[in-house]
Formats: C-alpha cells, structure tokens, sequence
C-alpha cells in the first residue's frame, strides 16, 4: 500500500465507514430515483401507470410512447412529436458550440499571454457578463432580433448563444493557459512565430482537457436552455420548449408516459455526453477551472 | 523604391502582429459592449418610461418602481425568493460538503458513485421539473404509491398546497444542483496538502477537530465559489418554475424570473417588467461584483 495518496490522512474505524457507506449509497438512490421512474413509467400502457404503482416494473412492457413522443404526440396545434424540435436542436446547439468555444480559446490566449492595458478590466466585465440574470436583455434582445430580421430562427438563437456563450468560454481557457509558461511564447516569438503561429502549434495542442470541458459546459447549458428558446424561437423553439408545451398541454387525458419519453428524449444528448466525457469535466474542474 | 519597399514591410509586419492579438479580441468585445452593457442600459432605460406592450421612450421617472413595489404580485416574489435562495443554497452546500467528505475516505467504488451524484447537473430543468412534478403529485406519485403499499395515512401534497409548494421547488432544485456542489468541494479537499492533517493528527487532533478547525476553514474558496454559482442560478431560477408548478398554486412559487416574464410579455406592462430585472441584476451584482473583484485581484 503507497501511504501518499491523494486521499486525507484521516483514519475511520469500522462503524464509521458502514456509516459513511450507507449515507453515500442512500444519496445514490436519492438521485437516480427520478430517472429510474421515468424510465420505467416511459415503458408502460397508460392505464399501468394511472391505475398502477408508479415503483413497479411494467407488465406488459411497450415503446409506443417513445414513438409517439419521437413522430406523432400532438405539440401545439401539430401532430408531429418532438422530432422536428429534436432537429432544430441540434441545428442551434452545434454552430454555437463551436463558435463561442473558437472564440473563448483564441480570446483567453489573448487575455493572458498578449497582455495590454486594461485586459484585466475587459476580462472583468466578461466575467460579470456569465453571471447576469438574462431577464435584463430579454427585451432589447427580441427587438434586435427582429431589427436583424432573425426573429423566429434558428441563425437567431445561434446568436444568442454564441453571444452568451462567449463569457464562459473565455473564463475557462484563460484561466487554464494562466498556467502555461509564457516563456514558451516569448521563445516563439523570438524564433519568428506569428500570433497565429503561436495559437496553432503552441496552446492548441495543449488545450485538450479544458477543450473538453468548455464544449461540455457550452452543450449542457445551450442544449437545456428555455428562456431563449422561449422567448425567440416562435414556431421554431427548440426541444426544451416542445417538451414543456407537451407537458403543459391542457386537451385530451394526460399521457404521463409519453412526456417521460420525452422528457428522456430532451435529457439524453447531454446525458450521453456527459457519460462520454463527464469524467474529463470533473477532471478539467478539478484541474482549477472553477477555483477551489 | 526597392529599398523603401523591403524596410516598410518588415514594419507593416510587426504592427500588424501588435494589432493582431486586439484585432481577433474586438468581435468579442463588441458583442460584449452591445448585447450585455448596452443592453443593460436599454433596459435601465427602458424602466423610467411607460411602455406597455411596446418600447416607449416617454419619462415617467421611478413610477414603474413605484408601481412594482406597490404590487403583491412582487413583494411575493422578492419573498418566494428569499425563501428558496437560502434553502437551496444552504442544502446544498450542506449535502455537497457531507458528500464530498465522505467520498474523500477511499471510498471503494468512488468511480460508480460520482457520476450517479453529478448526473443531474447535465439533465435541463424542464426535465427535472417535469420528473420532480409527477412524482410530487399527490393522485399519481409518492403518496400514491406509499397508499398502494399499505401506509394509508401518508400525505404528500406540498405541490399542491399554496404554504408549502416553493419547498418543493427546493426539493427538485437542491436534486439537480447538489452533485455538481459536491465536485467543487472535492476539488477543493483533493487540493489539501496531505502532510499538514497528519502533523496534526500526530498533535492528537480527533477526525472531528482535523476537519471543523482545518479542512474545513482551508475549503473557504470553495465555499465562496458554490455560494456565488448557487446564488446567482437562484436569482435566474425561470425553467423549473414553469415545468414545475408553473408559478402556482395562485401565486405560490412565483419568483422575480416569472413575475417578470409575465408582466413584460404577457401583461404588456413593458416599463414594470423592465424594473423588474433592473432589480434582479442588482441582485446578481451585488453578490458578483465583491467575487469577480477579489478574484481578480487576488490573481495579479
């Protein structure tokens, strides 16, 4: 056994630990209880989960209501189910990634190894910029949308995003090519590389994790956005707006397992990404992303 | 010429290279100055005029700000919201510090459990309020259930009972939010030098002493950090109101957010909407502008 881990000193007798493991493994059933149901009531009949115990497995198990959530619950005044909202999801989420996720690496190069007076000031006032409550542009942003002719689309909630993005973006690569030797930069410089040169052999190849994390963080908030989508994508909205107009629909009986569909549907571009790469988040958070 | 030619160019190079690096951040910038500040100051204008459904550029001075403190609606928000604020911010910080601590005890299986915590934060809130929503309702949810197991006498109705469904808004969001506290306070303890809790573990400090008089007084920016991020998601909380209860019963779990969405889009009462967000980022400022200035220089 290495005695230096990473782990505290501290030394637990045997009571304590069973303790520890059965708070730990009650808090793991705490959160994953909700997914469990929906995942369970997703697969039932309708009459099962009315009439039924919402705990139990289903007895006759179905996909219909995934079907009717993918192609034909009626959303609005359409019967189309959530596809088309799935579509325009994606079509918002990717652009927008990418771009803002462009700009914050090339802006957080900048703000640390490209100094100039008053960079920490504008960085600031980025960083201020995170942190606003959105209710504060609500209102010029729709005129501006408007102005621009992007009311209603999708290049205008691709604005938004990137616009809003931009902040955090910047936050997370500036504060992790903080660490990187700007010695490294002033020999580039001295060997004739270019700031373009510099940004592509230099920071890129090192921006792996902080990459992975700014594009998670960038996909999770933009992916499950609803104040914008709500606010400016008319009869485009995006996945979470459908799914809470086919919750909240008021006609007809309540399909409790169609919305569990879909609601499984709206979380599982983001659950399978951070499935995929949550373990370089928490990495990459733990690096000192969020300061800690 | 030749010679001019070959000195000038070599001087267009390197100033370029100097305005190049402010060249790339400009874009940024400028969407920083017209969609943030300059917006902000739109909607600060925006509030001492009277618009209604439609911007307006006529004065009326602090009226919108009479009128909104004047309102119920408001001061039920500005409540609901202290309310929620400090629950949520406390519960979580007090699950993400317990679970974290004891995740930090070589915990066998470590690499199962932090996912299963973390997971939430990566689910949006129309999913969690729609989940949390179905499982909180008396008819079909827990209490159901709990009737179906034999506990007949089993009550859970908070959802739907006015005192007590903004503690259900708790509840969903404390759910989402308390994994991805917990990282950030085992980010914090993985950062603590081990050689200084066995030193005064050898002084005969208890497990008890070493984390109330060391761990966790040296988790101090951790616990700034998750009480910036939780304040500041508390004051913007919009997306689990409406999946969740949708602002009712009555006005039960109306927030600043709702309110004013409502009043500035639905109620067209634009001038009071925007004296409703004019005081949210109040909020946020002064919970942010104290953080971001330390930081920064902290950093220098």
């Amino acid at each position: 056994m290495a005695v230096a881990t990473q782990d505290t000193a501290v030394r637990t007798g045997r009571i304590t630990r069973t303790f520890i493991y059965v708070v730990l493994i009650f808090f793991a059933c705490f959160y994953l209880l909700p997914f469990f149901i929906m995942v369970v009531n997703s697969l039932k009949p309708l009459p099962e989960i009315t009439g039924g115990n919402m705990m139990a497995l289903p007895k006759e198990p179905t996909i219909a209501p995934w079907l009717s959530a993918w192609s034909t619950a009626q959303i609005g005044v359409e019967a189309t189910g959530l596809k088309p909202y799935f579509l325009n999801s994606i079509l918002m989420v990717v652009p927008a990634v990418a771009i803002s996720t462009v700009l914050g690496a090339l802006n957080g190069y900048i703000l640390t190894k490209w100094r100039f007076r008053g960079d920490t000031i504008l960085f600031g006032l980025m960083l201020f910029s995170c942190f606003i409550p959105f209710q504060i542009v609500l209102i010029p942003m729709a005129r501006i949308l408007g102005i621009l002719g992007l009311a209603s689309t999708i290049p205008g909630l691709i604005l938004v995003h990137v616009v809003y993005g931009i902040g955090f973006a910047t936050l997370y690569f500036r504060n992790y090519y903080a660490a990187v030797p700007t010695e490294l930069v002033r020999s580039a410089q001295i060997d004739g590389a270019g700031f373009f040169q510099i940004f592509w052999r230099i920071m890129l190849p090192l921006s792996g994790p902080i990459t992975i994390v700014c594009i998670i963080w960038q996909f999770t908030n933009i992916w499950n956005d609803f104040l914008f989508g709500a606010s400016f994508a008319g009869s485009n909205p995006p996945m979470t707006v459908a799914l809470n107009n086919l919750v909240q629909s008021s006609t007809g009986v309540k399909e409790y397992n169609v919305h569990f569909a879909g609601a499984i549907l709206a979380a599982l571009p983001t659950l399978l990404v951070y499935i995929v790469a949550g373990r370089y988040f928490v990495r990459g958070l733990m690096a000192g992303s969020v300061k800690g | 010429m030749a010679s001019v030619h070959s000195t000038a160019e070599p001087d267009f190079r390197t100033k370029l290279q100097d305005w190049l690096p402010k060249l790339v951040l400009s874009p940024s910038v400028a969407a920083m100055v017209v969609f943030v500040y300059g917006f902000i100051v739109y909607t600060i204008y925006l509030s001492f005029t009277d618009s209604k459904m439609l911007p307006s550029y006529d004065w009326v001075g602090f009226k919108n700000y009479a009128t909104l403190f004047g309102l119920s609606a408001w001061s039920t928000a500005l409540v609901n919201l202290a309310v929620f604020a400090s629950l949520y911010i406390v519960i979580c910080m007090a699950i993400g510090l317990l679970l974290a601590i004891f995740l930090d005890q070589k915990i066998r299986g470590e690499s199962v459990l932090r996912p299963i915590y973390l997971y939430p934060m990566a689910l949006s809130f129309i999913v969690t309020g729609t989940a949390w929503k179905w499982f909180l309702d008396p008819g079909i949810g827990l209490e159901h259930t709990m009737h179906l197991w034999g506990w007949e006498s089993f009550k859970f109705g908070w959802i739907k009972d006015r005192n007590m469904a903004i503690y259900t808004l708790v509840i969903a969001a404390v759910w989402q939010s308390s994994g991805f506290v917990m990282a950030m306070f085992l980010a914090g303890l993985r950062g603590i030098d081990n050689e200084m809790l066995k030193a005064a573990q050898i002084d005969g400090a208890s497990n008890w002493q070493l984390y109330r008089r060391i761990v966790i007084p040296l988790l101090r920016p951790a616990f700034m950090s998750a009480f910036v991020i939780l304040a500041h998601l508390a004051i913007k909380s919009y997306d689990l109101v409406i999946a969740l209860t949708g602002g009712g019963p009555g006005r039960a779990t109306e927030l600043p957010a709702t309110f004013m969405y409502s009043y500035t889009f639905t109620r067209n009462q634009m001038g009071v909407g925007a004296a409703s967000a004019v005081i949210m980022l109040m909020g946020v400022a002064a919970v942010m502008v104290p953080y971001i200035y330390s930081e920064l220089k902290e950093k220098k």
